[in-house]
């Protein structure tokens, strides 16, 4: 039943394209967003497709690309994991995009990979994810681990002098992968088992008191303490109001997250949370001529001064001029044209330097550890001295430290092994 | 914490003033210089400029450092002139950080701000500490010596003596005593003065000196070693007692939370037998309500912030019971006897207002602050009490027994219950049955609203609220007895108790999946749950 009603609905939609597509399908370019609109995950996505109209806006006012106006065509796949797939596949097949801007859970993008393999299209992929991936055809604008995770650790135990490490994380893919490689990480740094907790909570967790004073017991053994916390979305806003009302003091227990932008704070009266730390690559309080305009530009464009940049636009932003350049080197929007050209593209990003495409698909960025402040901004207190390159491969962990991934001919692979030599070596 | 700054400030500056001639001299001729050299380099720079401000010694300079730890020194970037701002519209208000004067105003490119991070902050506390141990009021020598007590600064020591042979106060002297046993254990100071601080410490017997003396126990050697493990031996068996009466508390403080979500579900599916999926998005109109009016209030009349919350509270019963109304006369007076379409029919209108409120408020989480009242903590022996937690508790306790007592003594209550138990005897009594049905549907309808309040306080308020707490809620209501308010008082507080007890064993995802097991099992013995209703109900 389901079924015919997909089909008579892809088939009415097939056919509205044909009729009214077939005289604009000349003068366009078409962009897919793959953004949840709806749903858990609506709090998130929502801005990104905000921001990815912006860009398009722009492009357009710019005098679009090869000629032809880009358009763009905005789905809902409702944070509905499964419907992620199926709307991909609409904007391929039906549609007709040329590439697709999308996904945000680690789960929607594991998703969505089949089917732009089998159609051979594009994804830009905006957010931070867990690495031990290269796909042909996926562009990771967001950090690898080594892009974020590690350099925060780093700077805790050098610049912090932490002993002792609470790693704190929602039950899914990102944090535990994320956790096992800064387990192995910390290990090999020398920590011992017994100073690292590790704690996991449900989605969407409302009371942590008990995690809390877990935390504040956990901190009370004579040495430095600090907390990684890779809690996702919703839980953040209870988990550091309970911080706040608690008493833990960023001067005592600092508590670094990767899931918690401007964005996430909106919410919160960050007032008890000063100092408290963040790491990514992009603070809205970037001081650069270029991203005053990008603020300008979005508080323009959504007519709200209040509204906030994140890391993850900043990624699309990153993303789609890329894209858009390698669509000009090109000269083609065909995929396979546009995935040979892209390597080596380098285009600005907002924090002043460039960020290049790698041939492993991910990109060079800065790593920005930034403080919580009152006004709900960050202040970026450390920041690397160069660009850091996206490692799809952790080398901290078994059966992936000695995978590469390079997409130019004549390795074109994503997993190639260097101890045994072959392309699909273990590993995801 | 608005309040204890300025205060702060005016006690440094009139420590300063009569310190001046006894202590070292409040020179701002001499001291200008430095603290215009704070501006310069990096943090490093900034960390040695802390302390040689702290070697002062003066008082005059605390002002200054307690404006840089609040992030409020900025430099004028014409003169290189320090001065601690305050933000005014657009620009900024000017005070001089040695006289406290004011001197005048900039605009935000004018100035910058002298950055400090998290070691910055601790070399500042720990530096107002010892500046400040002498001030007149003894809330603030207090603080002055728990920022010593965390620094364990040795050098802190000589300031401490002359503090305590001056100090009357029998609370902050104990305070600074514990201060001083901290700075002697990371001193190089003789075993006998080190004994006696294990013993000062052992005394103390919370977290922060069980803390210090497992330093103390890795880093010293000999008898000192022996008296901190005897000492650590006896703080762990003191913790261990609390724990368990901590763990009884916040189960009692998740029990309450569950029971405020679920008690006006206990009757729109307890008394009315409604399975109403949308219940939860009462719960967050309710929330969304007190956002609205704290907007309103920011905007409006700040001065009655902290009375937010009272003022939200019938209108966010009045807002959601309205909503709650239109549900029953549009939709569901038409399906009662077939609870599979109430069921999808509700689940569809809490998808409809989810996506109402996400295009009406955004799809981000929107901003309630907690008024005064509501935030912070205090202790009880070795636990920590939030009061947020605990209003929460006397709060749920409060809307239980309003309900009950509406339910019980009033004409309403009673109709409800007559409606209830026999719809059709009822209503040849002359009871309008339709007008008591969207009443009631109504009333628990409202009670969400007024639990939307409550959760605003700890949780997100984004249009996702409710979800998080419709199946808690039909699980307490389950398991409590359908029909039974008491049983859903104890099985809410069952519930949030047990789950807390097994959540520091089995981890806050296997505990909750353990809960649930738990209640399938039990349902299977006791269909009616906990406290099932007897008569006549249970056949119609």
């Amino acid at each position: 039943m389901k079924k015919t009603l997909t089909s008579f609905a892809l088939a009415g939609l097939m056919a509205s394209t044909m009729i009214g597509g077939a005289s604009a399908q000349e003068d366009t370019i078409k962009v897919g967003i793959l953004h949840s609109l709806s749903g858990t995950m609506a709090i998130s996505e929502t801005t990104l497709k905000d921001a990815m109209l912006m860009l398009i806006d722009e492009q357009n006012k710019k005098g679009g690309l090869l000629g032809k106006k880009l358009e763009a065509v905005v789905v809902d796949p409702a944070s509905d994991w499964p419907l992620f797939a199926e709307k991909a596949r609409e904007l391929i097949e039906v549609n007709g995009v040329d590439a697709v801007f999308g996904c945000w859970t680690s789960v929607s993008r594991k998703s969505v990979l089949p089917v732009f393999e089998e159609l051979n299209s594009l994804l830009f992929y905006p957010v931070q994810y867990e690495g031990e991936e290269s796909q042909r055809n996926v562009f990771y604008t967001g950090a690898a681990p080594n892009q974020q995770a590690i350099p925060a650790v780093d700077y805790l135990m050098n610049e912090e002098g932490v002993e002792r490490w609470v790693l704190a994380g929602t039950d899914y893919v990102y944090p535990r992968t994320t956790n096992k490689i800064l387990e192995a990480y910390l290990k090999a740094k020398g920590v011992a088992e017994e100073d690292i907790m590790i704690n996991y909570t449900p989605f969407g967790h409302s009371d942590w008191q008990t995690i809390v004073s877990d935390i504040k017991a956990f901190g009370s053994a004579g040495k430095k303490t600090a907390v990684v916390s890779t809690i996702n979305g919703d839980a953040n806003v209870p988990f550091y109001k309970e911080l706040g009302n608690a008493g833990i003091k960023a001067e005592d227990i600092p508590v670094v997250a990767f899931s918690v932008g401007e964005e996430e704070l909106a919410g919160l009266d960050t007032g008890p949370l000063v100092g408290h730390l963040a790491a990514w690559n992009y603070f809205q309080s970037a001081d650069t001529e270029i991203n005053a305009e990008f603020i300008d530009a979005w508080h323009a464009f959504i007519g709200d001064e209040e509204r906030v940049t994140n890391d993850p636009m900043e990624a699309h932003f990153i993303g789609f001029n890329m894209w858009v350049e390698a669509v000009e080197k090109a000269g083609t929007t065909d995929p396979d044209a546009v995935i040979d050209a892209i390597v080596g593209v380098s285009v600005p990003n907002l924090t002043g330097g460039m960020s290049a495409m790698m041939p492993n698909h991910h990109i060079t960025k800065p790593v920005l550890i930034g403080e919580i402040q009152d006004d709900g901004q960050f202040e970026t207190v450390w920041e690397t001295s160069g660009l850091v390159v996206g490692d799809a491969w952790s080398d901290y962990l078994e059966g992936s430290k000695d995978l590469i991934s390079d997409w130019r001919a004549p390795l074109s692979c994503g997993n190639f092994n260097t101890a045994t030599g072959k392309c699909g070596g273990s590993g995801s | 914490m608005s309040l204890a700054r300025p205060i702060l400030l005016l006690f440094a500056l009139i420590a300063g003033v009569l310190a001046g001639p006894a202590v070292a001299q409040s020179d701002p001729d001499t001291l200008r210089p430095l603290i215009n050299e704070l501006a310069d380099g990096k943090y490093d720079q900034t960390q040695k400029q802390i302390e040689a401000l702290a070697a002062t010694g003066d008082p005059a300079v605390a002002p200054a450092l307690e404006a840089l730890g609040e992030g409020d020194l900025y430099v004028r970037k014409s003169d290189g002139l320090v001065f601690i701002t305050k933000k005014d519209g657009k620009g900024y208000k000017l005070t001089d950080p040695l006289t406290l004067e004011t001197a005048g105003e900039a605009g935000r490119r004018e100035v910058s701000k002298i950055k400090v991070n998290n070691k910055l902050r601790r070399v500042i506390r720990s530096a107002l500490g010892s500046l400040t141990l002498r001030a007149p009021d003894p809330e603030v020598r207090r603080q002055a010596a728990e920022a010593i007590f965390k620094a364990q600064d040795p050098d802190g020591i000589e300031a401490l003596d002359a503090a305590l042979a001056a100090e009357t106060d029998v609370g902050v002297r104990k305070v600074m005593e514990e201060a001083r046993a901290a700075a002697v254990l990371n001193s190089g100071m003789d075993e006998a003065q080190k004994l006696d601080a294990v013993q000062t410490l052992s005394d103390m017997g919370n977290r922060d000196a069980l803390s210090l003396l497992l330093a103390t126990q890795a880093s010293t050697e000999g008898a000192v070693r022996d008296a901190a493990g005897r000492a650590i031996v006896k703080i762990e068996k003191s913790i261990a007692a609390w724990d368990a009466a901590q763990n009884i508390w916040y189960g009692l403080s998740l029990g309450s939370v569950l029971l405020l979500a679920a008690i006006g579900l206990a009757i729109t599916f307890g008394v009315m037998g409604v399975i109403n999926m949308a219940h939860g998005e009462m719960v967050m109109i309710g929330a969304y309500t007190t956002f609205v009016v704290q907007e309103l209030i920011r905007t409006s009349a700040p001065g009655l912030f902290d009375y937010s919350l009272f003022i939200a509270l019938p209108l966010a019963f009045l807002v959601s019971g309205a909503v709650g109304v239109a549900i029953e006369r549009g939709v569901i007076r038409w399906l009662y006897g077939r609870p599979l379409e109430t069921l999808l029919a509700t689940w569809g209108i809490s998808l409809v207002l989810q996506q109402a409120v996400r295009s009406l408020f955004g799809p981000t989480n929107r901003e309630v602050g907690n008024p005064d009242w509501m935030s912070g903590a205090f202790e009880i022996g070795q636990m920590t009490i939030t009061y947020n937690r605990m209003w929460i508790i006397v709060f749920a306790m409060l809307v239980f027994t309003g309900l009950m007592l509406v339910l019980k003594k009033t004409p309403f209550g009673l109709y409800t219950r007559a409606v209830t138990q026999n719809r059709r005897m009822a209503a040849s009594m002359g009871i309008r049955t339709p007008w008591v049905d969207a009443l009631t549907f109504g009333l628990g309808s409202g009670i969400a609203g007024i639990a939307g309040v409550a959760l605003s306080q700890i949780d997100n308020v984004s249009p996702n609220l409710g979800q998080g707490y419709i199946i808690d809620s039909f699980m307490v209501v389950v398991f409590g007895g359908v029909g039974n308010l008491w049983g859903t008082l104890v099985g809410a507080m069952t519930l949030g108790v047990v789950n807390k007890f097994l959540e520091p064993y089995a981890g806050a995802v296997l505990g909750k999946i353990f809960v649930l097991v738990f209640i399938i099992l039990f349902i299977q013995k006791r269909p009616r749950g906990l406290f099932a209703l007897k008569g006549r109900a249970v056949e119609a």
